[in-house]
């Protein structure tokens, strides 16, 4: 029987996230002997228009070129799955989406301009081709990724939970942040999969994870300003990693408007 | 029945070494984070000592005091509920065989537990847990290994929260049943009281002076306080037909504009038990492990049946808690839900108040 292929694509991003498989220790060789990796540039592999079984992509679309790229991918990929936050939301980089001036910035930043070749949005791959199955994360985890792999590798579709922070948190025994320290946590709306790492040491979220199942970020965004937190702040819990995931683009914008 | 005996202060580390020598592991409150958790411990030195609570709707912090006491707070964020439903347990293990699959059976192997401070609404608590786990026909392997040889002292409560309210539940102050030992702290030391023979026993190997009828007297004068000092209040223990007959109360709507459906009030809650259960496949193929890992009725999974989200409003999952808590829990188990800790509101990160609530739907 012929092995599953699948291929890692990056488009605007970090690298981060591939550092999912790259740091997954034996259970990567584990991965190599079931399916045929036939393009991962972080890792050497290179032939991008492979047909595939799963394409993982990492990245939001940024450029005209981007848009041609993940068509490529969605067209020779059975499966796709989005890697990470920026892949799935737009990432940090959408942070300049909506502001007019961004345009200028170009000119301002780079000794050639003339070269650089931007949208004026940074978008999630889901703008742009169908998507099978969204992991958030910034950086996705180990965990996140092999067991929706494992779980795709046995002919099961992967859950993909949307519980909040709150639930892991409370799972580990932590103490609450926001009960204990009046911290700004963005754990009650936020999608759970770090582990609840922050509050786990003391910090609040800083909702890395996206948005949860049913994020009640009106209720979060008010709870933050009776804490004392400024408008403007309460604007930069939302407006962070996830900054164009509805409903914190919404709320934050409208906290930073006022 | 034996007299009730002082232990001074001073006479815990024996208490310690008793349990140690008997096969327990001791587990006793200490200040973890700024909130009070149960974990290990091989010596009272990492008791709450001079710890004060400071709580209210939202807020819980605990602050250090000049006073003598280890146990003058009322409860911290969980007590039994980990110790015995854990958080997440593998349930089974599936192995992929030549002709299909086998399922493998998991060990449940646990230490025997001794908990020191356990509170009476604790003790409420875990009588409704020890129902859903074991009785009926199918008990659970997981949660009986774990009960079946813990040791319980409960220490009766003196001084309550201010979101404390298990004087209207008739749950506490005062532990009544279902403990090994029940310790009262005085200044200088505890009222001790057996529950049990194995309570007894290890009162009679501490060689004790019998409490004074003065001891005793200041004893019960202070849970009595425990009592009275409380601020807030369920409105009655039999709401099921107010209740049932409210569920187009706009109440709901208000509520769920604050409520984040996190799950903390469910999570905190000493006798809610919900579980999802989880599928975790190896990567080689080889096999697969069930498991089972603390829900919440706020949370998605809960009321997704067979692709459809029963309750996609925070509002019905507000009212789902809320009515199954002190509604419905009585045509399960013949009692209410709320033993009334007081936990939902101080772990509530926005506050919200089942009594306040409660008390708004019956108008």
């Amino acid at each position: 029987m012929q092995r599953p292929r699948i291929a890692v694509h990056k488009f605007a991003s970090c690298d981060g996230c591939q550092l999912a498989f790259l740091n997954a220790g034996a259970a990567l060789l584990t991965l190599a002997q079931r399916v045929d990796i036939v393009h991962f540039a972080e890792a050497g592999w290179l032939d991008p228009l492979a047909e595939v079984d799963i394409a993982f992509v990492e990245g939001s679309i940024s450029t005209p070129h981007d848009i041609e790229r993940i068509r490529a991918v969605r067209a020779s990929a059975n499966y796709l799955v989005t890697l990470g936050a920026c892949a799935t939301a737009g990432g940090l980089q959408a942070l300049r989406n909506g502001i007019r001036e961004s345009a200028n910035w170009v000119a301002d930043l780079y000794a050639s301009p003339q070269y650089i070749e931007s949208l004026p949005e940074s978008r999630p791959i889901s703008a742009h081709v169908k998507v099978d199955l969204e992991i958030w994360g910034c950086p996705v985890t180990t965990e996140q990724v092999l067991g929706a792999t494992a779980n795709l590798l046995n002919g099961v579709a992967p859950v993909n939970p949307g519980e909040p922070v709150c639930v892991e948190c409370k799972r580990r025994g932590h103490a609450c942040v926001v009960v204990t320290q009046n911290a700004p946590c963005m754990g009650p709306v936020t999608r759970t999969g770090c582990g609840a790492l922050c509050p786990g040491v003391g910090r609040a979220c800083y909702g890395c994870f996206g948005p949860a199942e049913l994020p009640n970020a009106a209720s979060m965004a008010k709870h933050f300003e009776q804490s004392g937190l400024s408008k403007r702040e309460v604007a930069r819990r939302f407006l962070f990693i996830t900054s164009a995931a509805q409903p914190f683009a919404d709320i934050g914008r409208h906290y930073q408007d006022e | 029945m034996h007299a009730d005996r002082f232990l001074p202060h001073a006479a815990l580390q024996g208490l310690y070494e008793a349990l140690a020598e008997r096969g327990y592991a001791v587990i006793a409150p200490r200040v973890k984070d700024g909130a009070i958790f149960y974990e290990e411990s091989r010596h009272p030195d990492s008791l709450p000592w001079g710890i004060r609570l400071e709580q209210d709707a939202g807020a819980s912090r605990a602050v250090q005091d000049t006073h003598t006491q280890c146990f003058a707070w009322a409860n911290g964020p969980q007590a039994l509920k980990p110790l015995t439903f854990a958080p997440r347990e593998t349930l089974w293990r599936i192995k992929r065989t030549a002709v299909g699959f086998a399922v493998e059976a998991i060990e449940h192997a646990a230490r025997p537990l001794a908990v020191i401070g356990t509170r009476a609404c604790d003790l409420a608590a875990l009588s409704i847990q020890d129902r859903h786990f074991l009785g009926g026909p199918y008990p659970d392997p997981g949660y009986a290994a774990r009960r079946e040889d813990m040791l319980l002292i409960a220490v009766n409560c003196t001084h309550p929260a201010s979101t404390c309210f298990c004087a209207s539940t008739g749950y506490g102050p005062a532990a009544e049943a279902g403990f090994d030992l029940a310790l009262t702290e005085l200044e200088g030391g505890f009222v001790a009281r057996a529950g049990s023979a194995r309570g007894e026993e290890l009162l009679a190997a501490l060689t004790l002076e019998n409490a004074t009828p003065e001891q005793a007297e200041a004893a019960a004068a202070s849970v009595r306080h425990a009592a009275e000092s409380q601020t807030r209040a369920i409105p009655g223990t039999q709401l099921r037909d107010a209740l049932m007959a409210r569920l187009d109360h706009p109440r709901w709507r208000e509520v769920a504009e604050r409520c984040l459906a996190c799950g903390n009030c469910t999570l905190v809650c000493p006798t809610c038990f919900c579980h999802a259960e989880v599928e975790l496949p190896e990567l080689d193929g080889s096999g697969s492990l069930h498991a089972r890992e603390w829900d919440s009725c706020f949370g998605e999974r809960h009321a997704y049946i067979h692709g459809k989200q029963l309750r996609p409003e925070i509002s019905q999952r507000y009212r789902q808690w809320l009515t199954h808590k002190l509604a419905t829990w009585h045509e399960q188990f013949g009692r209410s839900g709320c033993v009334g800790c007081g936990r939902c509101i101080a772990w509530c990160p926005v506050g919200i108040d089942i009594t306040e609530e409660a008390t708004a739907l019956l108008k």
